[in-house]
């Protein structure tokens, strides 16, 4: 592994009318580490991990994940659907495919995306469905999921594409607390694998758990980083010790 | 007033019912086109294609804004005297081609308002994935604009049907134009007409049950 593994991003700068969201981030993540940004609601937390798959078009910056570079001021269709083809993403929403079962939910990119044949997707999926504890409602619509397993099918999904980067945005926000425990419990589960993994997420316990590094974001900025307890201990920034007063 | 001429009517039956096949062939063959013409118009219309969508804009105004007679007239009388071509045209061509175009112009609405009725989350996730935009379009957004869609265009259909009587003043013998020689045979006129409106009734109901039960078919993603 040289200099082209792992993600560096460089200079990425997003604004919404004259709302500047993402204010000249650069972040390098190393292949395998697990990094969680954490930060007060409106700060560009989500917007951030956005940008990196161009769901929102970042105005200017370089994002590059292995040896594909994405200048954002110049990025070509194709370039972006590369990008989006070495990133998974997980939606706080879940996002599954409404129209779709559990299983047709994780074999649909790799046959349409990877160009698998039915009967390989469909094997990776029951084994991803076994793996997530779903077995059982393979058949099933996201309609007839509860909030916790239309998450697990969600990430499951997501896992299936074996991305370089898997982008977590606000994973638990939007479940009942009953589903938020089953839904942590399958992303240490990713993170024991080593998969390299971008987190916005305000469980501070399961951060600090499976977290390598934890950024911490405000106005657009991120003000400061470390290892966990370095940063929930030991924070050097007023900002940082307010928040983590708050949420504490 | 007379009496009814039952009998005549009861006879004329079979023979008007035997041009069922003409009236559907016709509807079928203009719904199957105009579906793919309408989805085709929906998809760029969302998209907004420079320049195309200038054509298409026009295209559905100008079929929404004339009658479905007039258009008629107009390929079967009157284009062939300008495109040499069209010379040939026969009456079922022209009524197919009319019915295509015409309804087309109103179904691109309802699939486009459909389209945009999917929810943001469904356009994300398909981008998420890495799918092109045709592949989001055809496997995920489409599928789940049709069950929104699906009762109008029903509504569509049967409107078009309706519209195959129209055929008849093409000189096209359909059923329409079946009732009108019998009628002028024996002068029995709201005997034949009655029997017509009473096929196109029940043709209208069946279709209807099919309605229902496509519509529990589209909806099974959705079941609790």
């Amino acid at each position: 592994m040289t200099s082209d593994s792992g993600i560096s991003i460089k200079g990425l700068t997003k604004t919404f009318g004259d709302t500047s969201v993402l204010k000249d981030i650069s972040l390098d993540i190393k292949p395998g580490e697990r990094v969680v940004v954490i930060g007060p609601s409106g700060t560009g937390k989500s917007t951030l991990l956005r940008c990196l798959n161009f769901l929102d078009r970042p105005d200017a910056g370089l994002i590059r994940v292995g040896d594909l570079s994405v200048d954002a001021g110049t990025a070509s269709r194709a370039e972006i659907l590369a990008l989006r083809r070495r990133t998974s993403f997980v939606f706080q929403n879940y996002g599954l495919f409404a129209n779709k079962t559990a299983r047709e939910n994780i074999t649909q990119a790799l046959i349409t995306v990877k160009g698998q044949s039915k009967s390989d997707a469909n094997a990776r999926a029951d084994a991803i469905l076994r793996e997530t504890g779903l077995s059982a409602k393979a058949d099933a619509y996201p309609a007839a999921l509860s909030g916790g397993q239309q998450q697990r099918v969600g990430i499951g999904r997501a896992m299936a594409l074996d991305a370089d980067l898997m982008l977590f945005d606000e994973p638990t926000s939007a479940l009942d607390p009953e589903w938020v425990g089953e839904v942590l419990d399958l992303m240490r589960r990713v993170a024991e694998n080593r998969q390299t993994m971008l987190i916005v997420t305000h469980e501070m316990q399961f951060a600090r758990e499976i977290a390598d590094r934890i950024i911490f974001m405000a106005d657009g900025h991120i003000v400061e980083q470390g290892p966990p307890e370095q940063l929930l201990e030991h924070p050097q920034d007023p900002r940082t010790q307010a928040f983590l007063r708050r949420v504490g | 007033m007379r009496a009814l001429d039952l009998e005549y009517m009861w006879d004329l039956v079979p023979v008007l019912v035997g041009y069922i096949p003409l009236t559907l062939f016709m509807a079928l063959v203009g719904m199957a086109f105009a579906l793919v013409l309408a989805s085709v118009m929906a998809v760029e219309r969302v998209f907004r294609v420079p320049v195309v969508d200038l054509f298409v804009r026009l295209f559905i105004s100008f079929f929404r804004g004339t009658p479905l007679l007039v258009q008629l007239f107009l390929f079967y009388y009157g284009l062939p005297q300008v495109l040499s071509f069209l010379t040939n045209i026969n009456g079922v061509t022209a009524t197919i081609m009319g019915l295509t175009l015409h309804f087309s112009a109103y179904m691109a609405e309802s699939i486009r308002a459909a389209i945009l009725g999917v929810d943001r989350s469904q356009w994300e996730a398909a981008q998420a994935v890495g799918m092109t935009q045709l592949q989001m379009m055809r496997q995920i957004i489409l599928p789940q604009a049709a069950r929104v869609a699906a009762p109008t265009l029903v509504n569509y259909f049967i409107d078009m049907i309706k519209g195959t009587s129209l055929a008849f003043t093409l000189g096209v013998t359909e059923m329409m134009g079946a009732a009108q020689k019998e009628a002028a045979g024996s002068f029995l006129y709201f005997e034949a007409f009655l029997v017509v409106a009473a096929i196109y009734w029940i043709l209208v109901e069946v279709l209807a049950y099919v309605q229902r039960r496509l519509e529990t078919h589209l909806n099974k993603a959705h079941a609790r």
